[in-house]
């Protein structure tokens, strides 16, 4: 099948219903994209799927054809995914790390959405686990990006 | 314990020993005199000494070989301000990389683990010295170069400079020709006044590869022609298969390579490792009783174990006492009884463990894996692999969280089944534990409980006597002796307060679960035992919480200093309950701990909603006695409090049957972040020798909170996690 994952078009030969996590992984060599559970539960593989984010792990490679599919990798190809990225960096957030791409991806989608969210928009939508408990500087990151 | 005395301390110049491959110019080695970081109680022997590599580049940067492994404590960034400020160039100039172990380094050998707060405490000095030693040479370089005595000559970062003539030579035109100089016999270090970087709150080194997807850990690694594998264990430890009765179904399946019977578990080798993982589970497996070294009893439960720990005799081995606490409380009026207790718990980094494995052509293997302890791992893997330890080497990966998860338990890592996958598939293998393959093996927290009796005696002083039930991870794996095994008692015993009539016994009793550290290792629960009592006892004695530990402590500036300091940072001790803004009915809770030679003291403000606690704010004043990096310190203590909190509300890792309930987060709670209060840090230098920074945060958060809602409802919470209290009914 094909996908379309940063911008280009990538022929896969996976089992239709094979995870995009695995797919963007170790098809495409993407590793920036992780895995923590596998249920749906950390968000740590999350992705953006026409802008919206996407827990890759439970998502089949066949249900996305035919959509845009972002990973970390790109995060910076937008003015919002530039500005997160730097607010991650100012208030240095990640400890581990591994939760992060999920993260960061999950505060652009939601800025692209919601420029200037209300801590209840934070709140709904930066529910990805970090068993670090960066969770301060993550809220703290994304006000930051969205006043920028 | 002894403080092992080492000679070599003095930094050797390793640079034509070619240790450093790809690096040319000036190689400075170190040792590091080195005592296990837990082990340490076990009275075992020091570990021998452990080099540590600083290298400069033709082109003035520096690559310093990390003894200590980075797990998002922050370690590789102190490291380059400690020895960056001596040698004088800046922190940002510095790569770091995970030094490797073992042979054939043959100054090294010894043991070193990344755990016990104590990467920067125990490596401080010798780092400063390693960095003023290779700025020594350095000048000395210069002076050869320039044609004039050393002492003419200067530095300023990365520069050596002549000031009568105005030259200035970069560090990287030096590096070769200080290359041939000895390691200077003595060396001065830099006055504290005139630090620049140590002390200095600097970004981390690894922060942007965080935030963009860059940063690897052992997870990401993929080595040529390799293939990818996942087991299924065993359901209960102690079984190992007998066969797969659907096994050309398995081997048909697209992908696979090869499926394996190893000890306790049934792997699949596939081209990857979705379909690896898709076959294994799709595996039918016969599984039949081994004999394995920790089989786990068919029946084991939490409860079950618990009872059996409640049912031991006291009083125990002594592991702390003063005056007559026997005496003292058979004279008391009234005595106080109480029982605590906290589960066992799973570690929940987020990186599922795993290991790489590859056998060279001439028979040598290379190891890609998460370790806290590269020594430990390289002599197991040697073992496993059934070679020399000379013929292994470790690469150590960025951890993915690790809280103690990431040293050496036997049936814990993935290494030896990766070991013997590649041994049977002649290719380099990939082996990751899904995340439930992972609850069924993580090396729990243990479970804990301790009996209390407790007494305000007439003249208004404390008696106490506490019984702590159980086994610690450091008698497991370091063989500890009952009675000296600090994991089994910490928080227990080394108390800040003035207690007169006291006694403390540790009732060794075996843990048959699979036990380790997890972050703050036994203060993780005794801390929540005792401050819990200390409520209890202040409540009996008519006083205030905060009050009682002020006079408590009265004697210890140190300990005075940091319960005010918590105090002011929280505006001024309350107890409450009291009305906040938002219409909310709040309490504080106040609690001391004293882990790995950090003082801590902390204050949490909860209220109570629809039965569940919700922490608004946690105040921290930590006192590590001298510090590297504030803002580190603040995200350390921030990342404490979490997870510290989480295993206060929410966490439980249950036995039944033999085996574990939860496995995976979807019955596995951990802290979610709209549970995430809001964390206030003050940092108290006194002076006192430097303690840990990584641990020190959690003890204190549990008591916190749980004296806040005793100070709320009324109502004692003697046990974790408090989710499993119906807060409304009181
Ligand atoms: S790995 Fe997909 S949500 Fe956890
Ligand atoms: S930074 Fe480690 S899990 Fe979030």
């Amino acid at each position: 099948m094909q996908l379309k994952v940063n911008g280009t078009l990538r022929d896969v030969d996976v089992e239709p219903d094979t995870p995009l996590l695995w797919v963007i992984r170790e098809e495409l060599g993407l590793t920036g994209t992780k895995y923590g559970c596998g249920i749906a539960q950390c968000g740590a593989c999350t992705v953006l799927v026409d802008g919206q984010p996407t827990r890759s792990c439970i998502t089949p490679a066949e249900m996305v054809e035919g959509t845009e599919i972002k990973t970390i990798e790109t995060v910076e190809d937008t003015e919002t995914g530039r500005k997160v990225v730097e607010a991650w960096v100012e208030h240095q957030v990640p400890q581990c790390g591994y939760c992060q791409s999920g993260q960061v991806l999950a505060a652009t989608a939601l800025l692209a959405g919601t420029p200037a969210p209300s801590d209840e928009d934070i709140d709904v939508a930066m529910v990805n686990l970090c068993r670090c408990g960066t969770y301060n500087k993550i809220r703290a990151a994304v006000r930051a990006a969205s006043e920028a | 314990m002894t403080e092992m005395s080492f000679p070599g301390s003095r930094p050797l110049n390793l640079s034509r020993r070619g240790f450093l491959s790809g690096t040319a110019g000036l190689v400075l080695a170190t040792a590091l005199p080195l005592r296990p970081a837990r082990a340490q109680e076990a009275a075992a022997e020091a570990g021998p000494p452990v080099p540590l590599f600083l290298a400069i580049r033709p082109d003035g940067t520096a690559v310093l070989q990390s003894p200590f492994i980075e797990g998002g404590q922050g370690i590789y960034t102190a490291l380059t301000q400690i020895v960056g400020e001596e040698l004088d160039l800046d922190p940002a100039q510095f790569e770091v990389v995970p030094a490797p172990p073992g042979a054939p380094y043959d100054v090294m050998g010894g043991f070193r683990f990344t755990g016990g707060s104590s990467s920067v405490r125990s490596s401080y000095e010798l780092m400063r010295r390693l960095g003023a030693s290779g700025r020594a040479m350095l000048i000395e370089a210069a002076a050869a170069r320039l044609g004039v005595p050393a002492s003419e000559l200067t530095t300023k970062p990365g520069l050596v400079v002549h000031a009568a003539s105005g030259r200035e030579t970069g560090y990287g035109d030096l590096s070769e020709a200080a290359m041939e100089l000895a390691v200077p016999a003595d060396v001065a270090l830099r006055d504290p006044a005139d630090f620049r970087w140590i002390r200095a709150g600097l970004k981390r080194l690894d922060i942007r590869g965080k935030s963009t997807g860059q940063a690897a850990y052992a997870i990401d690694v993929e080595v040529e022609g390799m293939l990818s594998a996942a087991v299924q264990h065993a359901p209960r430890l102690g079984l190992g298969p007998a066969s797969v009765t659907n096994l050309a179904e398995i081997e048909a399946m697209r992908g696979v390579h090869s499926v394996h019977l190893l000890d306790g578990a049934v792997a699949v080798v596939a081209d990857r490792f979705w379909q690896a993982r898709r076959a294994v589970e799709a595996a039918e497996v016969e599984w039949q009783e081994t004999g394995a070294e920790w089989p786990l009893p068919a029946d084991f439960s939490s409860d079950g174990y618990r009872a059996s720990l409640l049912a031991q005799d006291g009083p125990g081995l002594e592991v702390e006492a003063e005056g007559d606490a026997g005496a003292a409380l058979a004279g008391a009026g009234t005595v106080i009884e109480a029982v605590y207790g906290a589960p066992f718990l799973a570690h929940g980094q987020l990186e599922p463990p795993s290991a790489t494995a590859r056998f060279n052509a001439d028979g040598t293997l290379d190891l890609w894996l998460p370790n806290q302890a590269p020594e430990m791992f390289l002599a197991a893997a040697a073992e496993t692999a059934g070679i020399d330890p000379s013929q292994v080497t470790i690469h150590s990966q960025m951890l993915g969280g690790f809280f103690g998860r990431h040293f050496l338990y036997r049936t814990a890592n993935p290494f030896p089944q990766a070991i013997q996958l590649a041994k049977a598939t002649g290719r380099p293998v990939k082996l990751v534990w899904t995340r439930e393959e992972e609850f069924l093996r993580d090396a729990v927290r243990p479970l804990g409980t301790a009996r209390f009796r407790g007494a305000v005696m007439a003249d208004g002083s404390l008696a106490l006597s506490a019984e702590v039930l159980g086994e610690g991870p450091t008698g497991r794996w370091y063989n500890a002796p009952a009675g000296e095994d600090g994991s089994a008692h910490e928080g227990l015993t080394g108390k800040p307060y003035a207690i007169p009539n006291r006694r403390i016994g540790h009732v060794y009793a075996d843990n048959p679960a699979v036990i380790g550290y997890w972050r703050s290792v036994g203060h993780s629960m005794h801390d929540f035992f005792y401050e819990g009592f200390l409520d209890e006892l202040a409540e009996a004695a008519g006083r205030d919480p905060f009050e009682m530990r002020q006079a408590l402590v009265a004697g210890s500036p140190r300990h005075v200093t940091l319960l005010s300091e918590v105090g002011k940072l929280s505006g001024g001790w309350q107890r409450g309950p009291y009305q906040a803004e938002d219409g909310s009915t709040r309490a504080r809770g106040v609690a001391m701990a004293s882990p790995f030679g950090s003082e801590v003291a902390t204050i949490a403000e909860i209220s109570v909603d629809g039965g569940e606690i919700r922490v608004h704010r946690v105040w921290v004043a930590i006192d590590p006695g001298s510090i590297v990096n504030p803002a580190i310190i603040e995200a350390q203590v921030q990342s404490a409090v979490a997870l510290g909190l989480s295993q206060t509300l929410v966490e439980e890792y249950i036995y039944e049957d033999g085996a574990p309930a939860a496995r995976n987060f979807d019955s596995y709670d951990i802290l979610r972040p709209d549970q995430m209060p809001e964390v206030h840090v003050a940092i108290v230098e006194s002076g006192a020798p430097m303690g840990g920074i990584g641990e020190p945060g959690l003890p204190g958060v549990g008591p916190a909170v749980a004296n806040a809602a005793a100070a709320l409802t009324g109502r004692r919470f003697r046990t974790l996690p408090l989710s499993g209290h119906d807060l409304s009914a009181g």
